[in-house]
C-alpha cells in the first residue's frame, strides 16, 4: 500500500485564529479513514485545504504525489479527488437526473453533438442519451433510481446526501471525501449508507470521511484520525481510538454535546 | 407539445408579413423589435443561464453598430504620434462579421475582468463599461462623428461572386434578415442550454461551490458565456446599423438595457423562448397603443403590465404558462411515481 493523499504539515490561520496547526497525516491507498472531533476542531477546514477551496498558510497537501498547491476546486477533481458537502449537497432546482448529468461534466462534448435541427426541435441527440443512462445507472447504485425526475432541492436531507454522493461519484473520484454524509439521517438509512460506503471502497475508491456519528465511524473505519483545537491528538484504528484516554478526554472536557459524543464513544466500544 | 412550439413560432413569424400586407410602419416596428429580441436573447444567457446581471449589455450592442458602420463607411483617423489609420470602405457583410468578433472581443475581456468579482460588481463593471464606451463614442468625433452621427450607412448586401448580389434595402428583406439571424442565435443557445456546457452554466448558478466540486472551471465557462452573449449583441448591433443607415451615440442608452432586462424577466428568465416572448409584448406594445394614447401615458401602461405579468407569473410567462399545462396534465404523475412502490 502507498499513501495516496499525504496532509503534510498544514496548518491554516484566519487572522490570529488558528483554525488547524501543523496537521500531519496519510491516507492509503484503498483505506476507509475517518476524520473525527468536538464541534470547531477543524475538520471541515482540513477538507476545505485538501480541495482547493482554502488556502493552507503553511505545509502542503499531496494526492497521488501532486501537490495541490495553487491548484483550483475544480482542477483538484480532476486529478481524481472528488468531495460530498455538509449542508447543500444538490443543485436544488434541477431534476435529480440532472443533477448527476451536471455531476458528469467532463464526460460529454463541449456542445452537445445534437444537431441544429434536434436543438430547434428541443430533441436530444446520441451523446445525451449515452450521459442520461450513465446517470440512471449512478443513481440506481446509490439506490434513489425512483427519485430521478423530481426536483433534488424537493428531496429529504438523507436522499440528498445521496444526490450528493451520486454527485461526486460522477467525477469518477480514486478517492472520496465525505463531509458528514448521515447526518440528518435516521437509523436505518444510516445502516444503508454505511453499506453503500463500503460499496464505494470496493470500487478501489478510497474514502475519508467526517463524521460525528460515533457508532457508524466505529463500524466503517480502518483508520481514526483525531482533530481537537486545530490539532491532531490521536490516530490508530478504531479500538484504539475508543480506548484513548486524550481522546476521551477531549471530548469529556467539553460542553454537553462532546458528552453526548464521548458517551457514544464507550457505547459503541461495549457494542 | 412544446418542442414543436419553436418551430410553429418561426413558421408563424414566416408568414406574418404576408398575412399583414403592405404595412411600412408594422414592419418596421416588427424589425426594430426583432432586433431588440436578439439582443434580449443574449442577455438571457448570461441573466438567465449564469444568473450575472449585466446592466451595461447595450455596450456590446453598440460596439456591434459603430464597428459594422465605421466598417463599411472607412475611415480615416489620427490616432497620435503622427501615425494615421486610414481604411477604405468594405461590404457591409464583412461589417456584420467584424462586429460580431469586436463585441464578442469585448466580451472576453469585460468578462475576465469582472467575473472574478461576481454580483453587484459584475454589475458596476457592466455600466461603467458601457458608459465609457458612449463617452469615447460620443467624444471621438473624428472617428464617429460624434452626436453628428454617422450617416449613410450602406444596407447589407447578401450573394456570392458569380451567382449575383442583393442589397437589402427594403423592409421586407430586412425582416426576414432579422428573422434569419434570431432564428441562428436561437439554434447557437438552444445547442448551447441543452449540451454539458449549459449544465455547467446552471451548476455554477445554482451551487456554485458543488459545481467546482464536480470539475466545472467557473471562469472558463462563465467568460465563454459571456464571449457569446456579446457577440450575439454585436450581430443584432450591426442590424441595426445597416437598417436604420444612421447611428449616432444615442444607441448606448441605458434605457435600452433596461427594456432588454424587462423583455427578458417579463417573458422568463432561463427559457429560450422567454426573451422571444417577452420581447414581442414589449416591442410591439408601443405600436398597439399609438393610437389610443400619449407616449408618456404608453410609459404607465409599459410599467403596469411588466408589474402585472409579474404579480401573476412571478417566474415570467413562459415558466407561468408550462406551470400552468403542467398542471392541468399533471394526474398522470402521481400514477407514475406510485408505480415503483407498488412493485414493491
Amino acid at each position: 500500500m502507498s499513501a495516496i493523499l499525504s496532509v503534510e504539515h498544514v496548518g491554516v490561520r484566519f487572522g490570529g485564529l488558528v483554525a488547524i496547526a501543523d496537521l500531519h497525516f496519510d491516507v492509503q491507498d484503498g483505506e476507509i479513514v475517518s476524520l473525527i472531533g468536538p464541534n470547531g476542531a477543524g475538520k471541515t477546514t482540513a477538507f476545505n485545504v485538501m480541495t482547493g477551496f482554502l488556502k493552507p498558510s503553511q505545509g502542503a497537501v499531496r494526492f497521488r504525489g501532486t501537490c495541490l498547491d495553487g491548484l483550483a476546486p475544480h482542477a483538484i477533481t480532476r486529478l481524481g479527488l472528488a468531495r460530498t458537502f455538509q449542508r447543500t449537497s444538490v443543485f436544488p432546482d434541477d431534476t435529480v437526473l440532472d443533477n448527476v448529468m451536471i455531476g458528469l461534466h467532463r464526460r460529454g462534448a463541449p456542445m452537445s453533438r445534437t444537431s441544429f435541427r434536434d436543438a430547434l426541435l428541443g430533441r436530444s441527440g446520441a451523446g445525451e442519451r449515452a450521459l442520461r443512462d450513465r446517470a440512471e445507472a449512478l443513481l440506481d447504485w446509490v439506490g434513489i433510481a425512483d427519485r430521478a425526475r423530481e426536483k433534488a432541492g424537493a428531496l429529504a436531507y438523507g436522499e440528498q446526501r445521496l444526490v450528493g454522493v451520486a454527485l461526486a461519484l460522477a467525477t469518477d473520484p480514486t478517492m472520496l471525501l465525505l463531509d458528514e454524509p448521515v447526518s440528518g439521517m435516521n437509523a436505518s438509512e444510516t445502516r444503508v449508507f454505511v453499506r453503500l460506503i463500503e460499496q464505494i471502497r470496493g470500487r478501489g475508491i478510497t474514502i475519508l470521511l467526517v463524521e460525528h456519528d460515533m457508532p457508524m465511524v466505529m463500524e466503517v473505519s480502518d483508520r481514526i484520525v483525531v482533530l481537537n483545537y486545530g490539532r491532531l491528538i490521536a490516530e490508530g484504528p478504531p479500538d484504539r481510538i475508543r480506548a484513548d484516554p486524550v481522546v476521551i478526554e477531549a471530548y469529556l472536557g467539553q460542553g454537553s454535546a462532546a458528552r453526548q459524543a464521548a458517551a457514544a464513544v464507550l457505547e459503541a466500544a461495549d457494542a | 407539445m412544446s418542442r414543436f412550439l419553436p418551430l410553429a413560432l418561426l413558421a408563424g413569424l414566416v408568414v406574418l408579413p404576408l398575412a399583414l400586407g403592405p404595412n411600412p410602419y408594422l414592419l418596421n416596428a416588427l424589425i426594430v423589435t426583432g432586433i431588440l429580441t436578439i439582443g434580449a436573447m443574449s442577455l438571457n444567457l448570461l441573466l438567465g443561464y449564469t444568473g450575472q446581471l449585466s446592466l451595461g449589455h447595450i455596450a456590446f450592442f453598440g460596439i456591434g453598430a459603430y464597428v459594422s458602420a465605421l466598417t463599411s463607411l472607412g475611415f480615416d483617423v489620427e490616432i497620435g504620434f503622427g501615425l494615421r489609420v486610414v481604411h477604405a470602405p468594405w461590404p457591409a457583410a464583412v461589417g456584420f462579421l467584424l462586429a460580431t468578433v469586436a463585441a464578442g472581443s469585448c466580451g472576453y475581456l469585460i468578462g475576465r475582468l469582472s467575473f472574478r468579482v461576481r454580483g453587484a460588481y459584475f454589475v458596476i463593471v457592466t455600466i461603467s463599461f458601457a458608459e465609457v464606451v458612449r463617452l469615447v463614442a460620443l467624444n471621438w468625433v473624428e472617428l464617429t462623428q460624434g452626436p453628428l452621427a454617422l450617416t449613410n450607412i450602406p444596407a447589407i448586401t447578401l450573394g456570392l461572386p458569380g451567382l449575383g448580389m442583393w442589397t437589402l434595402k427594403t423592409k421586407l428583406q430586412n425582416y426576414y434578415l432579422v428573422l434569419a439571424v434570431g432564428t441562428l442565435c436561437y439554434g447557437v443557445i438552444a445547442r448551447l442550454v441543452g449540451s454539458q456546457f449549459g449544465r455547467a452554466m446552471r451548476g455554477l448558478k445554482e451551487n456554485e461551490p458543488l459545481a467546482l466540486s464536480v470539475g466545472i472551471n467557473a471562469t472558463r465557462t462563465l467568460t465563454v458565456a459571456a464571449v457569446i452573449s456579446a457577440a450575439m449583441a454585436g450581430a443584432a448591433g450591426s442590424l441595426y446599423a445597416h437598417y436604420l443607415r444612421i447611428i449616432d451615440p444615442d444607441v448606448f442608452l441605458f434605457a435600452t438595457t433596461v427594456s432588454m432586462v424587462i423583455m427578458v424577466v417579463a417573458g422568463g428568465k432561463g427559457t429560450l423562448l422567454g426573451p422571444i416572448v417577452g420581447g414581442l409584448i414589449f416591442g410591439l406594445l408601443p405600436v398597439a397603443l399609438r393610437p389610443v394614447m400619449a407616449p408618456e401615458a404608453q410609459w404607465i401602461v409599459y410599467g403596469l403590465v411588466l408589474i402585472v405579468i409579474l404579480f401573476v407569473m412571478p417566474r415570467g410567462i413562459v415558466p407561468g404558462l408550462s406551470g400552468l399545462l403542467g398542471r392541468r396534465s399533471a394526474p398522470t404523475v402521481p400514477v407514475l411515481e406510485a408505480s415503483p412502490a407498488v412493485q414493491r
